[in-house]
């Protein structure tokens, strides 16, 4: 009798892995434990992608739990009267568990690739409205100026105040002076590395305007965690007076220190 | 690291006596003790070796980790207790101390822990036992491979205590952080060191793995033919060409790293890199080959990293449920594609990297298709408990949470596999959670299965079973409490690595969610002294455990336990493979690979009148 309730003890610990790991999930949102507010065009496209992958994989994590679970309840030796089942496997049952993966998981993979290509290879036509410069532990930015055109002498230069127009596509060009980092705005759901020796082009489009943050997300040394910029999204009027604005501010104070620094990184 | 007084069986006279050349007269002396215990070539001190000094690196490792966590709950705030000792006032540390504790949690775990207990430890012991060999085929190189491991405890160690402290890069020690010492405070002599330590791992590793191999292939006793080898056996022997093919990359980009490092080459660094106002070298190299040199290592070092864990999870399953392996081949078969597939998915670590987005995309399908072979083995463990005998031993609950935690790993792994997913969860918590359900739920708590489970063997005497639970409860409930709450932190995207990230508007909530997961560490941590007082217990008074504590099948348990030099007083003999539990007409409810093919027939047929 110690033994069987031993069994149950243990098969019902077993089960409080899906129940608790289920009501976690499902808690977690209720406290804003779960994805931050997404302002960007193709954010949607990536969140969906994540519930669909939840689902599935939720299902399956139950299913499989809930199966090992009811193998230790009902197998138990304390409870087993006779000898355990002599089999050895069964060659339907491999075929039907590797085939019905196998499908899945391909299909998972190509179901993937349009949100991909959208976000990381069909690049919008169109020269850099920023270039977004890493640096032990800070983002320069450096824009095109009045002649839209970077790496003239009008160029506006300015550090982790990222501004940018809504509604329309933006093209970030990203690189990095030193070591790596990595340009992560979890409210677009953009995430890039920067790479010294690389220009990488990033774009997205800002459906709302709202400050939000810049993290850095790749390890780049003691100050990695204060490597903090943030973004401001904003109407083009709006955004075009604070260009403006900021351009008399550069103006007042000709040459700015950084100006020689990040021409010294192209 | 005496082992227990058991009295060795002595050398028996008749029949084929294996390792006689060893003899077993007592020399008296320095040299003796030390050819026995310290330099020995016998295989199973050999392995005691590297279980002992990998749980003593598993428990720095550990304390490191609760460091981490202290800061990640309470950054700034004084630490208790130890923080005297490193604080530049009261007790608080700095970011640049928070840096090497992640880095060194990391690279303690993975490359003085997790690979050498694995391969060192149970690979050691376990082979030339469950093959039927009186020892490895290369005494000598084995004894090296141990030897070679202390060269980078020493580096590894002592790097803590030099200028700038120990390596701060991360585990993965991506350049140009790495390869420039002007980049931060330690990435002087403490990366050097840590590039030797590494090299050195692999030095040892790769000795393991050219004997292992060789074992395998030419010991196995009369009759074991490669289909009726365990599939602890089968994991080690494909760990080891894993090893083999794998490592000569990550040991040439680690000369490479020390050349930009110290001879001023430039493999690494674009031409006209300025690190904190510091050129670095030559230039015209390239970050992203480090990634790629690194990562073509370090996934397959993950399977490495738990496929013996796998295959000994495997064997301890069909022991206590006491029934046949379920699918031995397609067992098998998965192994081999996990490994094959393994070389070819690096480059999911490297989605957010900059490199060429459409080769993302082919990564992203091998990745997918490699959780198929991971799929099929979790169904076969979950076949092979259908319709069998549970007995829930210490051993049995660990190799069951294995696989429960096994596929909490394992599905979490298709949310980063996902590109476009990958994009916002990339270097978070969530990846955190993946690959701690991995290595901690999974392969940690496989080798704790295999502690309780092979134990008897290593020193004749058996762990207590009530401690042993009590051990698997809290640790089962603590790293639950630890690591599933990661996922949730992934998804609010809190970043891995920042000494302090609730300065973030995103992440500033997150401070309860984080505290209570380091009282979870700390009570995971606090609950290994169970462990550690049960260990050392039982290995001097714990019960005598006799050849064959669990009625098991394979040829480890017909040796005395613990076996001599030279392992078996007789030259085994198998007669069939080793899942032979439960079979209708028989007596036992086991017919050990030994059993004489006769007597098993024999009795079929008497049960059968």
């Amino acid at each position: 009798m110690g033994k069987r309730l031993a069994g149950i003890f243990w098969s019902l610990l077993f089960l409080a892995v899906p129940v608790l790991g289920v009501a976690t999930f499902a808690i977690a949102p209720a406290y804003d434990y779960w994805l931050p507010k997404d302002v960007s065009e193709h954010g949607a496209s990536i969140d969906s992608l994540f519930y669909f992958i939840l689902a599935l994989t939720g299902v399956v994590f139950v299913v499989t739990e809930v199966l090992l679970f009811w193998f230790m309840w009902k197998y138990d030796a304390a409870k087993q009267k006779g000898e355990a089942t002599y089999i050895q496997g069964s060659h339907t049952l491999e075929v039907v568990w590797t085939i019905i993966p196998a499908a899945t998981l391909l299909f998972l993979a190509i179901y993937q690739m349009n949100a991909w290509a959208d976000v990381k290879m069909r690049r919008p036509a169109m020269s850099p409205t920023v270039e977004v410069v890493g640096r032990q532990f800070e983002w320069r930015l450096r824009y095109p100026g009045r002649d839209g055109t970077l790496g003239t002498a009008d160029d506006l230069f300015l550090v982790n105040d990222l501004h940018l127009p809504i509604d329309e596509d933006v093209l970030v060009q990203l690189k990095s002076m030193d070591v790596l980092h990595s340009f992560f705005l979890p409210n677009v759901r953009i995430k890039q590395d920067a790479v010294p020796g690389m220009k990488i082009p990033v774009w997205f489009k800002a459906r709302e305007a709202g400050e939000f943050d810049i993290v850095c997300a790749e390890l780049c040394g003691w100050g990695h965690y204060k490597m903090k910029g943030r973004v401001t999204f904003e109407p083009r009027a709006t955004f075009e007076a604070w260009l403006e604005r900021k351009y008399a501010e550069q103006g007042a104070t000709q040459p700015p220190p950084e100006a020689a620094d990040v021409a010294a990184a192209e | 690291m005496t082992p227990p007084p058991v009295t060795a069986t002595p050398a028996v006279e008749h029949g084929t006596v294996v390792g006689h050349a060893h003899g077993h007269a007592p020399k008296a002396g320095l040299s003796h003790f030390l050819s026995t215990y310290v330099f020995s070539k016998d295989h199973k001190v050999i392995g005691l070796q590297f279980l002992f000094s990998t749980l003593l690196w598993f428990l720095i490792g550990g304390l490191l980790a609760l460091a981490v966590r202290w800061q990640v709950a309470w950054p700034w705030s004084d630490v208790p207790v130890i923080g005297k000792l490193f604080a530049q006032e009261g007790g608080q540390m700095s970011p640049e101390f928070y840096t090497m504790l992640f880095t060194m949690h990391a690279s303690v775990m993975i490359f003085l822990v997790i690979i050498p207990i694995l391969a060192g430890a149970f690979g050691n012991f376990l082979i030339p036992l469950m093959i039927g060999a009186d020892d490895m085929a290369f005494p000598t190189l084995n004894m090296l491979s141990y030897w070679f491991m202390w060269p980078a405890f020493f580096f590894f160690g002592a790097s803590f205590f030099v200028e700038g402290g120990a390596a701060s890069g991360g585990w993965t020690s991506y350049p140009t952080l790495s390869t420039n010492p002007a980049s931060s405070p330690a990435s002087g002599m403490g990366q050097t060191m840590w590039l030797l330590g590494l090299t050195m791992v692999g030095v040892s590793s790769m000795l393991g793995s050219v004997n292992y191999m060789t074992t395998i292939i030419l010991m196995r006793a009369p009759g074991m033919t490669m289909f009726r080898l365990p599939m602890t056996i089968w994991a080690m022997f494909i760990t080891a060409i894993l090893q083999a093919f794998a490592l000569p990359v990550l040991t040439a980009a680690g000369f490479m790293q020390l050349s930009d490092r110290m001879l001023g080459t430039g493999f690494f660094s674009p031409e006209g890199n300025v690190v904190n106002n510091a050129i670095a070298g030559a230039g015209g190299g390239q970050p992203l080959l480090w990634q790629h040199l690194f990562w073509f290592y370090s996934h397959p070092a993950v399977y490495i990293m738990i496929l013996p864990a796998m295959g000994m999870v495997s064997d301890i399953l069909t022991v206590f449920a006491r029934k046949p392996l379920f699918g031995y081949r397609p067992m098998v078969y998965s192994i081999a594609g996990i490994a094959g597939l393994g070389f070819i998915v690096w480059g999911h670590h490297m989605f957010m990297s900059g490199m060429n987005p459409a080769l993302g995309i082919t990564f992203m399908v091998s990745t997918m298709m490699i959780a198929l072979p991971s799929a099929v083995k979790t169904f076969n463990w979950l076949g092979t408990l259908w319709g069998g005998k549970i007995q829930f031993t210490t051993s049995m609950l660990f190799a069951l949470s294995f696989v429960s935690m096994f596929i909490i790993g394992g599905l979490s792994g298709i949310f980063m596999a996902a590109t476009p997913v990958d994009i916002f969860i990339h270097d978070t918590y969530f990846i955190v959670a993946h690959f701690h359900y991995v290595l901690f739920a999974g392969t940690a708590m496989g080798v704790w299965a295999a502690i309780y489970f092979w134990f008897p063997k290593m020193f004749g005497r058996t762990m207590n079973e009530f401690w042993g639970k009590v051990h698997f409860f809290l640790t089962f409930i603590f790293l639950n409490g630890t690591f599933f709450t990661m996922h949730i932190l992934g998804a609010v995207g809190f970043p891995r690595r920042l000494a302090d990230a609730y300065h973030y508007e995103t992440f500033h909530h997150l401070q309860p969610l984080n505290a209570f997961m380091t009282y979870c560490a700390i009570g995971m941590v606090a609950t290994q002294v169970i462990f550690a007082a049960n260990f050392i217990y039982s290995m001097f008074w714990g019960p005598l455990a006799g050849r064959n504590p669990w009625n098991a099948n394979t040829l480890e348990w017909t040796a005395p336990s613990p076996p001599g030099h030279g392992n078996f007083d007789y030259q085994p003999i198998v007669h069939r493979g080793p899942y032979e539990y439960s079979v209708p007409g028989v007596e036992k409810d086991h017919l050990m690979q030994t059993d004489p093919p006769n007597a098993a027939a024999a009795a079929a047929a008497a049960a059968a009148h």
